[in-house]
């Protein structure tokens, strides 16, 4: 398969619960240092394929590899490359931060867990919130725990799914800048989000997906605000 | 330290970390073994000869009811913010993640037992200090069987929405051999029998932990698997 510039590379990918045809004929090549925006309507399978991508799932037909490695094959290897970000914070309420950063180190088997983890909750400025149980957390620290969680592992590619829900306009201003900081040291992102404002601003390309198929991959820095809408709208229509 | 056994000790600690943190479980366990305890107690006539026979099934009941409130309450932690979906993220073998939430149920359940014992001893006025090292070797078999069955089934039953009944329908028939081990191993031995008597029922106990634990441990991706 292996285009060596590519981070994630799918070619025919389909994935069927039951009769559900949640994905069909999906192609994608996403570059290293991409960040790669996915829109589409409630249904349309972006989380799906955001779970395939992560080994959480086997795809029904076609072949997928990241980095190089056949999901299929290596997954645990797979694994060690992917943070995932998503609404749910993936974080034990009952731990403290220090804790549950030094729980998901051992498991990525880091070598200093505790200076891992130290440096993890400076980055994203919860040092003096380290010895606190997250269940005391308001929703955006626990969100900036959830992306020092994704990140601690330092992962080449980070998937985030719909990671603005349920956060304030600060906290969102925060994420934004985190993600930006991210691209900026060179990881590949694929972000999916309803906010096709924010997906376009944050991404240099961008894919549209309606009824597990891809229906539109642009160049962001090729459209404006407006085009994506009514290509976003002509697409949707044309699904229907 | 191998992966493997790195990743079965890090959810070990996390689970008894959170558990000594919150005591949810333990003391709700605790709670319902006693009662039921305390519930036979009435039932039967102080110093009856029935007592005696009935302890070791009386034992058992507790354990198993109290333990499947346990069990159920074990993925309950992992549902919380779809934290098994971050333990499924990581490079841990699937494995190494069952083994670790079945050691951790085992020892929360053995620390209920070593609370139950004693109780056991109190209202039902039986001798258990005399048969209490010859005891332990079919109690922790018993209690492995139990949490390598359970603890599958509850990884198998979290998401749906009838969990707190799925579970003992699921559980209870394929436990049958551990608790009839269990029962019998501790009736012979509270009976004074000679152990050649009591060593058919360890075996049958032993060879149950050892069968489910190795299938469990290969079945968990399965079920884990959307």
């Amino acid at each position: 398969m292996g285009e060596d510039t590519s981070a994630i590379v799918l070619r025919g990918v389909a994935k069927r619960f039951g009769h559900l045809t949640a994905l069909q004929g999906i192609d994608l090549d996403v570059p290293v240092g991409v960040t790669l925006a996915l829109f589409g309507p409630n249904g349309a399978g972006k989380t799906t394929l955001l779970r395939l991508i992560s080994t959480l799932g086997k795809p029904t037909s076609g072949r997928m590899a990241i980095l190089g490695t056949d999901t299929l094959n290596a997954p645990e290897q797979v694994r060690s490359q992917i943070g995932l970000i998503s609404h749910q914070t993936l974080l034990y309420e009952d731990l403290t931060a220090r804790e549950n950063l030094v729980f998901y180190g051992r498991m990525y088997g880091l070598k200093d867990t505790a200076d891992c983890a130290r440096a993890a909750l400076d980055a994203v400025g919860l040092l003096d919130r380290q010895h606190d149980r997250v269940r005391t957390f308001s929703r955006g620290m626990k969100q900036r725990l959830t992306i020092a969680r994704a990140t601690l592992h330092r992962p080449s590619i980070l998937l985030l799914d719909e990671p603005f829900t349920g956060l304030d306009a600060s906290a969102r201003t925060l994420l934004s800048r985190m993600l930006e900081g991210l691209r900026q040291q060179g990881r590949t992102i694929v972000l999916v989000t309803h906010d096709l404002q924010q997906g376009l601003a944050l991404s240099d390309r961008f894919a549209i997906l309606n009824r597990g198929r891809i229906v539109a991959q642009r160049t962001s820095a090729d459209v404006t605000f407006s085009d994506l809408e009514t290509l976003y709208e002509t697409a949707i229509q044309k699904g229907r | 330290m191998p992966p493997f056994f790195r990743h079965v000790f890090a959810i070990l600690w996390k689970d008894l970390k959170t558990e000594a943190r919150t005591k949810e479980r333990l003391s709700a366990m605790c709670f319902f073994a006693f009662l039921v305890l305390l519930i036979f107690n009435f039932a039967f006539r102080p110093g009856s000869t029935v007592m005696q026979s009935a302890a070791p099934g009386i034992f058992w009941i507790s354990v198993t009811f109290a333990g499947l409130f346990g069990l159920t309450r074990s993925f309950a932690l992992e549902r919380q913010n779809d934290c098994l979906m971050g333990l499924l993220l990581t490079p841990a073998d699937r494995g190494a993640i069952y083994l670790g939430k079945t050691l951790a149920n085992l020892l929360t359940m053995i620390f209920m037992e070593t609370l139950l014992l004693p109780l056991l001893a109190v209202f039902l006025n039986i001798a258990l200090w005399a048969h209490l090292f010859r005891l332990l070797l079919p109690l922790f078999l018993g209690t492995l069987g139990f949490a390598a069955v359970g603890t599958l089934f509850a990884a198998m039953s979290m998401n749906t929405r009838l969990q707190e009944a799925l579970l003992p329908m699921l559980t209870l028939p394929v436990l049958v051999p551990a608790l009839l081990a269990g029962v019998e191993s501790f009736q012979a031995i509270l009976s004074g029998a000679p152990f050649s008597e009591v060593v058919p029922w360890i075996k049958l106990a032993g060879a149950f932990a050892v069968l489910f634990v190795t299938a469990c441990l290969l079945l968990f991706d399965y079920v884990v698997e959307e």
